[in-house]
């Protein structure tokens, strides 16, 4: 456990308390079966900003809390936890984008709005089906930003735009010229293929950099919430073995199963060091930020890949029905797998930041 | 293809069953149906069938090739394993299939005539031999799954017959199946020899069929109740007490059967090796090598890994032909088969990414909406007939020689 002043203690166990009172897993469920066309509930987003957890990161001197990284991803880890659907972690990485490389007057245009919860932001880098930052065709002419981004978190309902170009990151807003064609995915949530065709776009200082150290964030939020969600399905399979009675006694009196509980207890201790190490590494400035955050992504991937896996088979059938929730942990962590670059490439990349 | 040589008629029984063989598939398969098995759609969904596969299925059945080897009297086609193995390459080698399929020919058939009274033989296996009956199995309970033998659904004896009470679950096929085989309890005294194996009919009063919704957003099974069902003893397939042994007899037969899942699974994916989607979604570098090295390497295991698999179910079937015995080897097969079918489909997400997680709608392949479900699918395969952690039980005591938990 990271070590945290009393005012995280305080927002992380509000946020639990309120994700278990108000957001449980079949608030998620009521959701899903609603299919509301953004993607998520408007009253548990607009719950959420009033607690005050879109300004996380906003300062306060722009009507935010100023908490930075460590406190956003407490809270992320709570939500995850619960499958608690609403825009915060897609806000939260477009509010990083504006805090590294925007203006004094963009800053005073967008974080209050973004504070008071009054926007939905989001970030817009991938062209293709896979995390490639490298690969981007979007292009800025004359102030006119014109491109294809592909499976854009919250890209339904999304009011403000922080997209990738091939020389940096442009705020765009509204709707004239921008064309949405949302992507079913399995978790349920918004995913959109957004087409901006020869929109105003306002450039955000930082060029082609900017656009890496705003995906480390995005990622190392994405690795909070796994985080949240590999804790709940590990104790939710906990839960079942010690109460599941075949041959005479609980399945947790069997030892192939204890150790397969050990096994996975102990990659997710790892797990929350990798986390907590790549948030604290953000919010003290520290040089080896991307470093830490490829640590944080992979490692998410993988312990959220084995709970998750081992979630439904040690469930047995009754995991994989619909009516279980094991199946919803299972369909949300691919997705977030996939989003800001899957284990892969963070291990490459932190071969490459290593040197060899 | 080139055409066969001509056979020597003289030369050997089993080349003249070839040839005869290989013409009576020439006149009868409608070669509008070649490569269109529809195996897996028993499985599925109810499927209604076009008029080929209806005449396929009719000849077939008629001719007793479906269950090649079950004997004749019966309606089976009374061939020996070799002949068998002639008929299943001849029927490759002209892309034809079997048409007959499903739990009876899999698992209640050969339990029925190894168990069954002559009366039971002669009124069920003819017609599973034809196809025009399908069976289901009642066997797991919401409180027996691995420990199946815990089971408590009970029947009542009423003189001529039982009245059955109590629930079934992963009742596969339940909602279009005409008949359930099933494991009842006729004495609550005893565990394993309070057992019986009977066989209802699934429109009998008191029989209520539920489709479960998987997460795969399929319903291929069903919670069954039965409540105050009246069954025959007529039904009743082996002496009160004696349907553990038997139900156990057809698991060995569910178990083998679901070992195929190597070759099935090859089926139940798209065309493509993942080697080519992967080049297709990540690209290659400079070598023309997958762009992404940890992914190729992945893959690479992958496929030896299903390599090693199909050597394996070639060496166990060269060994049961020579006359060895069954091999150890085949204990390990529902495993390795899920495995890979499993691995498979998450190595296939990740190569598409967001693409490969579609669930439905715009934006995405075919095929790929397909492999997710699929995906979604096989979470199953290592849950039902017995699942991983049981057949590494059996290995560990029967194989190993290990001892038992309790």
């Amino acid at each position: 456990m990271a070590i945290l002043t009393e005012e995280q203690t305080m927002l992380r166990d509000m946020a639990r308390e309120w994700a278990d009172n108000e957001a449980p897993v079949s608030a998620f469920r009521k959701m899903r079966d609603a299919a509301p066309a953004a993607g998520y509930d408007a009253a548990t987003w607009t719950a959420q900003a009033e607690m005050g957890w879109t300004g996380i990161l906003v300062p306060e001197a722009q009507g935010g809390a100023g908490m930075g990284y460590v406190s956003l991803g407490l809270v992320l880890e709570q939500l995850g936890r619960n499958l608690v659907a609403t825009p915060l972690a897609s806000t939260a990485a477009a509010t990083s984008a504006i805090l590294m490389g925007g203006s004094d007057a963009q800053k005073a245009e967008w974080l209050p709005k973004i504070a008071a919860g009054e926007v939905v932001a989001t970030l817009a880098i991938d062209e293709g089906p896979r995390f490639d930052p490298a690969k981007i065709a979007t292009k800025v002419e004359g102030g006119k930003l014109s491109g294809v981004k592909a499976f854009v978190p919250e890209g339904d309902s999304a009011q403000l735009f922080v997209v990738a170009a091939s020389d940096g990151l442009y705020l765009v807003s509204g709707d004239a010229g921008v064309t949405r064609a949302p992507r079913h995915l399995t978790d349920s949530r918004s995913h959109a293929q957004v087409s901006f065709d020869n929109v105003p776009a306002e450039a955000l200082g930082g060029g082609v950099e900017l656009i890496a150290h705003v995906a480390d964030r995005a990622a190392a939020a994405a690795s909070a919430e796994m985080l949240g969600m590999a804790e709940s399905a590990f104790a939710q399979t906990n839960d079942y073995l010690k109460t599941r009675v075949q041959f005479g006694q609980v399945l947790a009196s069997f030892q192939a199963l204890q150790h397969r509980m050990a096994k996975m207890f102990t990659e997710l201790e790892l797990c929350r060091s990798a986390v907590e190490g790549a948030l604290e590494a953000i919010d003290s400035g520290r040089a080896n930020v991307a470093q830490e955050v490829s640590l944080a992504k992979a490692v998410a991937n993988e312990t959220l890949h084995l709970v998750s896996r081992e979630m439904i088979q040690l469930h047995g059938g009754i995991g994989m029905t619909d009516e279980h929730d094991a199946g919803f942990y299972l369909k949300r962590a691919r997705v977030l797998e996939a989003q800001w670059g899957n284990a892969a490439w963070h291990r490459e990349r932190f071969a490459r930041l290593n040197g060899y | 293809m080139a055409t066969a040589p001509d056979i020597d008629a003289s030369a050997n029984p089993l080349d003249i069953f070839r040839a005869e063989a290989r013409e009576w598939i020439a006149s009868n398969f409608p070669p509008s149906l070649k490569g269109k098995d529809n195996a897996m759609s028993a499985v599925e969904g109810p499927h209604t069938n076009s008029p080929e596969e209806d005449a396929w299925q009719k000849a077939m059945g008629e001719k007793g090739w479906g269950v090649p080897t079950w004997p004749r009297e019966y309606g089976g086609g009374g061939l020996s394993r070799a002949e068998a193995r002639v008929l299943q390459e001849e029927m490759q080698r002209a892309g034809a299939w079997n048409p007959i399929g499903g739990m009876g020919v899999m698992m209640f058939g050969p339990t029925l005539l190894e168990y069954g009274s002559e009366e039971q033989k002669r009124e069920h296996i003819p017609a599973i031999a034809k196809g025009t009956v399908r069976w289901c199995q009642g066997y797991s309970e919401p409180g027996a799954g691995s420990d199946l033998a815990s089971l408590q659904t009970f029947a009542e004896d009423h003189g001529d017959h039982y009245v059955v009470n109590g629930q079934k679950t992963w009742t596969s096929g339940g909602q279009w199946a005409d008949k359930c085989f099933m494991l009842v309890r006729t004495d609550k005294t005893k565990k394993h020899e309070g057992i019986t194996f009977v066989l209802c009919d699934m429109d009998a009063p008191g029989v209520e069929v539920r489709p479960i919704q998987l997460i795969s957003g399929s319903s291929p099974f069903c919670e069954t109740f039965f409540t105050d069902v009246k069954v025959p003893k007529s039904n009743r397939v082996g002496q009160e007490g004696e349907g553990w042994t038997i139900g156990k007899r057809l698991l060995q037969h569910e178990r083998s059967s679901l070992s195929g899942g190597g070759s099935t699974a090859g089926r139940m994916f798209s065309g493509a090796s993942l080697g080519q989607i992967a080049k297709k979604y990540v690209g290659v570098d400079g070598e023309g090598r997958i762009a992404d090295a940890d992914l190729r390497a992945r893959i690479a295991r992958h496929e030896m890994d299903l390599r090693s698999f199909m050597l394996t179910l070639r060496r166990t079937a060269l060994e049961a032909k020579s006359n060895q015995g069954p091999s150890a080897a085949t204990s390990i097969m529902k495993n390795v088969g899920a495995r890979i079918m499993q691995e498979r489909s998450e190595l296939l997400i990740e190569i598409r990414g967001f693409a490969g997680l579609g669930w439905e709608g715009e934006g995405f392949e075919e095929d790929a909406l397909k492999d997710v479900r699929t995906w979604l699918f096989g979470k199953a395969v290592s849950i039902y007939g017995g699942s991983t952690e049981i057949q590494n039980n059996v290995i560990a005591k029967r194989i190993l020689g290990m001892l038992d938990h309790q």
